[in-house]
């Protein structure tokens, strides 16, 4: 037999058992939309990249990473006796940001070009909640190595569920494990971040994914309106993918180059008698709520700002995840431009307010 | 099935012009290069990270001298485990006043050894092999060599324990 034969017969075997083929027609058939907005495609993927980065150098650091009381010690050996240590927890930290830069710019651009409307309001839905489980990943990942910064931001992190009324002081002590920020709290925090979260995570991705494949990429409204003979697309296979696995190339380049030329700091080991240092702010994705709460707690002082601005962010979180509900016609009426112009308020809000609170800090 | 892998073969027609051939060749080459220095720039310190613990132990066995403080202070007829670089060692005080140091990892599988003073033997718990407390000789089962002996100096302050 020629190796021509051999891997046709030995495709064959595993195509008889797996279905290959079937995949491969629905590769070859599958086409992404070519228009003025087809660079916003790519973001899902990048995101994907981030995330598999994330697997990658988190599995590394799991090596030599102790929880509990060893916390700190442990992540100074990563960062200064390991061999090139530092460069995989700096990549880690970087690519944890950079995952939830290209998770937002995916989100709006799904939002502006409305993707969520039928049939999609599945991929729009487990896509908000992979946001937010990105976020209690970063926010449970940035307490791990116990050092002076994460003590006091999950500290003041864990006063946001500790307002909640009613439940929330029983919440944020059962997070916390106990009333205080100590190694009980990086021990559970530890399994949070690379247990419970992966696991929730992981199947949620999966059926994210498997949406994209069932409903193909959505063309936005000025594509739609087009006839479909005027629209533009190109094979997934291989043109599309090739671009996709261009930009993974350069998210990897930008991200090795960001985690070697800014290597990620390790704080003072955090000492719980120690007072705050000065300029401590939360990590910039939660820059914006940070300051909101903030601004509503001058104008509506003591519990009363406190419960206003949570029910402020729910009823803004809420209108955000059903947008799908109200804005559901392909056509541009009068719900159409109002989804728009909600949208447009909440990039301004969150600029905004991400820019003030990191302006307040610099005073 | 297999239709399309035949149909990949009919896509490159012989008749292709020469010169479409080698630049093709020069860019799969190009790509493969450059993959190859991706792989190597992200494979090369995660193997040096995950190899540093090593690393650090064989820079611990090049140890050849160990003093073990206060030592001399064991009773005759124990036995003192201590970490002679990163392997387990044992330090034997003897009942008629003689001292013996040997490795304690097994010739057989690598288990550690445990010294038996009621039978005067050492003893490994894995697959019972047995060797000689004094010299460290195979006895029986199925180490296939001895244990090796430590030059051993006992002080006032302590006992030091050499490469033999």
């Amino acid at each position: 037999m020629t190796t021509k034969q051999l891997t046709n017969s030995l495709y064959g075997w595993v195509d008889e058992r797996l279905g290959l083929s079937e995949i491969a027609a629905f590769a070859r058939l599958k086409r992404v939309p070519v228009h003025a907005q087809s660079f916003w495609y790519y973001w899902g993927g990048i995101s994907l990249f981030l995330f598999l980065v994330q697997c990658f150098t988190g599995i590394l650091l799991l090596v030599y990473y102790r929880p509990g009381a060893e916390a700190y010690e442990s992540v100074r050996q990563i960062t200064f006796v390991m061999h090139f240590g530092w460069l995989i927890r700096s990549a880690h930290s970087w690519s944890a940001n950079l995952m939830l830069f290209a998770i937002f710019v995916h989100m709006f651009s799904v939002y502006f070009m409305k993707a969520y409307r039928s049939p999609r309001e599945f991929g729009w839905f487990s896509g908000m909640a992979l946001l937010a489980i990105a976020t209690v990943f970063g926010f449970s990942g940035y307490l791990l190595p116990m050092d002076e910064l994460s003590y006091f931001a999950t500290k003041v992190g864990l006063e946001i569920p500790n307002a909640v009324p009613f439940i929330g002081p029983a919440i944020a002590t059962m997070l916390r494990g106990g009333a205080e920020v100590t190694e009980f709290t990086v021990q559970r925090f530890f399994a949070l971040h690379v247990v419970v979260l992966p696991a929730l995570f992981l199947p949620l991705l999966g059926f994210h994914l498997w949406l994209v494949q069932k409903h193909g990429n959505a063309l936005p409204p000025s594509e739609e309106a087009k006839h479909p003979s005027d629209r533009k697309s190109i094979a997934f296979m291989p043109g599309f993918l090739v671009k996709d696995l261009a930009m993974w190339l350069i998210s990897l380049n930008v991200l090795a180059l960001l985690a070697s030329v800014f290597p990620w700091s390790l704080g003072k080991q955090f000492d719980a008698l120690a007072p705050a240092p000065l300029g401590i702010h939360p990590e910039w994705y939660f820059m914006s709520p940070f300051e909101m709460l903030k601004i509503l707690g001058t104008v509506l002082p003591g519990e009363m700002g406190e419960i206003a601005g949570l029910l402020l962010f729910t009823l803004g979180i809420l209108l955000w995840l059903l947008i799908p509900f109200y804005d559901r016609n392909k056509e541009s009426g009068r719900r159409a431009r109002t989804a728009h112009y909600f949208g447009i308020l909440a990039v301004i809000l969150l600029l905004t307010t991400t820019a003030l609170g990191y302006w307040t800090i610099r005073q | 099935m297999s239709s399309h892998i035949a149909l990949e073969e009919s896509r490159h027609p012989v008749t292709e012009p020469a010169g479409e051939t080698t630049s093709r060749r020069g860019f799969l080459i190009a790509a493969g290069a450059a993959g190859l220095c991706y792989v190597t720039a992200l494979g090369y310190p995660v193997y040096r990270y995950l190899a540093s613990p090593a690393e650090m132990a064989s820079s611990a066995s090049a140890v050849t001298e160990v003093t073990l403080k206060d030592a001399q202070k064991l009773p005759a007829g124990s036995v003192l485990m201590f970490k002679f670089g990163p392997s387990p060692a044992m330090l034997i005080h003897h009942a008629d006043n003689t001292w013996v140091a040997l490795t304690a990892v097994c010739t057989h599988l690598g288990c550690t050894v445990q010294y038996e003073p009621q039978l005067n033997r050492i003893h490994c718990a894995c697959h019972g092999g047995v060797y000689d407390p004094r010299t460290g000789a195979n006895v029986s089962g199925p180490p296939p060599k001895p244990l090796k002996l430590f030059k051993v100096a006992v002080t006032d302050t302590g006992v030091e324990v050499s490469r033999a």
